[in-house]
């Protein structure tokens, strides 16, 4: 006798949820919307008072590299970025690392910083003047105090995640004090550092520019503010460009940093 | 060395784990304890250990550690412990590194140990790139390499499928064949016990007391899979245990 039950596939229902990688989408984001702006200027349902024309917006990029007035602007203001980030998070990674290791510091420091953190760190550029002078001191200040306290929060997250049983491990071996911060704690940290750093990065650009609109003579920040209040929409767009990619370069910085150290994942 | 356990007992906050613990561990020899789940096995480790404090009574060592001993108590870790930025041979190299040995000396070690456990051609792989059974013996490459007088083995093959399990346990019996050493193996398997035990500790379940201790006389490499001898030695074991096994469950579902 043939089995005249119903008989089908059984349906699939697993896959997903697993990031991978895609290699283009990104690049055809961005050029499917400029692509869309540029069309869209050009048949004019987008007007130029509305949005400039992605074609000025590069041009006047060529311009400004042409006049050498973008190396006038980029070279201080990445200067002002790497300095004030790199005093900023290496305080921060220092002090969350403690804030991580010692409980002491963690009741006293834990409180300061969830205090400190909500302040708009440029509503406070006014007192780095004060304490640092008009000049470079008190830009540097001001992104370094913006990056710290992100990076913090960050470390000390990332280091109470540490697998408890590896440092139990490295004391069972008697390794000393420094050998389990520097060879177990450290390296089991990082890469929850390297992820909260891509944040306080992004903040560090944001701090720059900000700090930039409100005193300097160079820099994008100055040059963006001064094209915005001439309403010259494509030196603006420029400057902003300038700044995404120096967002992008700080990423893809990050990634190839993960990608050495972070290898063994 | 010896070890001497004198009158342990030990809480954590309102619950008692562990009560008035005697033992007496000879140099040379492998002491298995088992017991019921939750009954303080793995607790009792880690203070022989010293990775905690009793609240009462002490641990002793008895003599000194033998000359070359580097760590003289060592823990093998059920999860293996390994550093997993570390490969095969840089997980043996972080518990040589703080005793200035030399680079020399320090591949010489490396060398030697991983040569024991079988491991020469994966030196550096990285332990995600291991099995499991791998993994287990990169950490029992790792406590060889600092030469100790007692290894503490917390159940040490409790992460792994059945056949890895009696490989290693074969691999075990060899190493200690060639080169006795002193062992606490904590177990919750009797199979294991009986394999590997020259005397099994039985406690109770919680608070855990010594409710028997059974030597056993037959050399290690003298103990098949599916030994008569040893299979009525378990049997009795388990019947030991069996009730206490019954009552602890129960109590793991009240909690």
């Amino acid at each position: 006798m043939s089995d005249l039950r119903p008989t089908r596939p059984v349906p699939f229902r697993g896959g997903g949820f697993s990031p991978e990688r895609k290699r283009g989408v990104g690049l055809l984001v961005f050029v499917g919307l400029i692509g869309f702006l540029e069309f869209g200027t050009r048949v004019g349902f987008i007007t130029n008072l509305t949005m400039p024309r992605p074609t000025d917006v590069f041009w006047t990029l060529v311009d400004l590299w042409r006049s050498g007035l973008l190396w006038k602007h980029l070279v201080p203001s990445v200067t002002r970025l790497i300095v004030g980030a790199i005093l900023g998070a290496s305080a921060g990674i220092g002090v969350g690392i403690l804030i991580g290791l010692f409980s002491f510091i963690r009741a006293g420091l834990v409180p300061l910083v969830a205090a400190i953190f909500p302040i708009p760190k440029i509503a406070l550029l006014p007192l780095f003047v004060i304490w640092f002078g008009i000049d470079e001191t008190s830009k540097y200040a001001l992104i370094a105090f913006g990056t710290f306290t992100p990076t913090v929060v960050a470390t000390y997250g990332a280091v109470d995640n540490v697998d408890r049983g590896l440092i139990r491990m490295g004391q069972s071996f008697g390794l000393s004090w420094t050998s389990l911060v520097r060879k177990i704690v450290f390296p089991g940290a990082l890469p929850g550092i390297l992820s909260g750093l891509r944040v306080s990065l992004a903040i560090a650009i944001i701090l720059l520019v900000a700090a930039e609109m409100l005193g300097a003579e160079y820099g994008i920040g100055a040059y963006i503010l001064e094209a915005g209040s001439l309403y010259d929409l494509e030196r603006l767009f420029a400057g902003v460009t300038i700044l995404s990619i120096l967002g992008v370069s700080v990423s893809v910085l990050i990634g190839q940093v993960e990608r050495i150290f972070l290898g063994w994942r | 060395m010896d070890l001497l356990l004198k009158n342990i007992s030990h809480s954590y906050g309102d619950t008692e784990v562990l009560r008035d613990i005697s033992l007496d561990i000879p140099a040379g020899q492998i002491v298995c304890i088992v017991g019921p789940s939750g009954c303080g096995k793995s607790t009792l480790l880690r203070l022989i250990g010293g990775l905690e404090q009793p609240d009462r009574g002490q641990v002793l060592q008895v003599g000194s550690p033998p000359p070359g001993c580097l760590n003289p108590l060592t823990f093998v870790f059920q999860d293996f412990a390994l550093l997993p930025w570390r490969t095969a041979a840089g997980n043996v190299s972080l518990v040589l590194e703080d005793h200035h040995l030399g680079k020399k000396k320090m591949q010489a070690i490396i060398d030697d140990v991983l040569k024991r456990t079988r491991l020469t051609e994966f030196r550096t792989a990285l332990p995600r790139q291991l099995s499991g059974g791998m993994k287990q013996r990169v950490a029992i490459a790792r406590a060889l390499a600092v030469n100790p007088s007692v290894m503490l083995m917390d159940e040490p093959l409790s992460a792994l499928d059945a056949q890895t399990r009696e490989l290693l346990m074969d691999d075990i019996v060899d190493l200690w064949t060639r080169t006795p050493f002193t062992a606490v193996y904590v177990t919750h398997n009797l199979a294991e016990a009986v394999r590997l035990g020259h005397r099994i500790v039985v406690l109770s379940r919680r608070p855990g007391e010594i409710c028997e201790i059974v030597d056993i006389d037959r050399a290690l490499n003298r103990r098949a899979l599916g030994d008569a001898d040893l299979d009525a030695q378990q049997k009795y074991l388990w019947s030991l245990m069996r009730d206490q096994a019954i009552a602890a469950d129960q109590e793991l579902l009240d909690v």
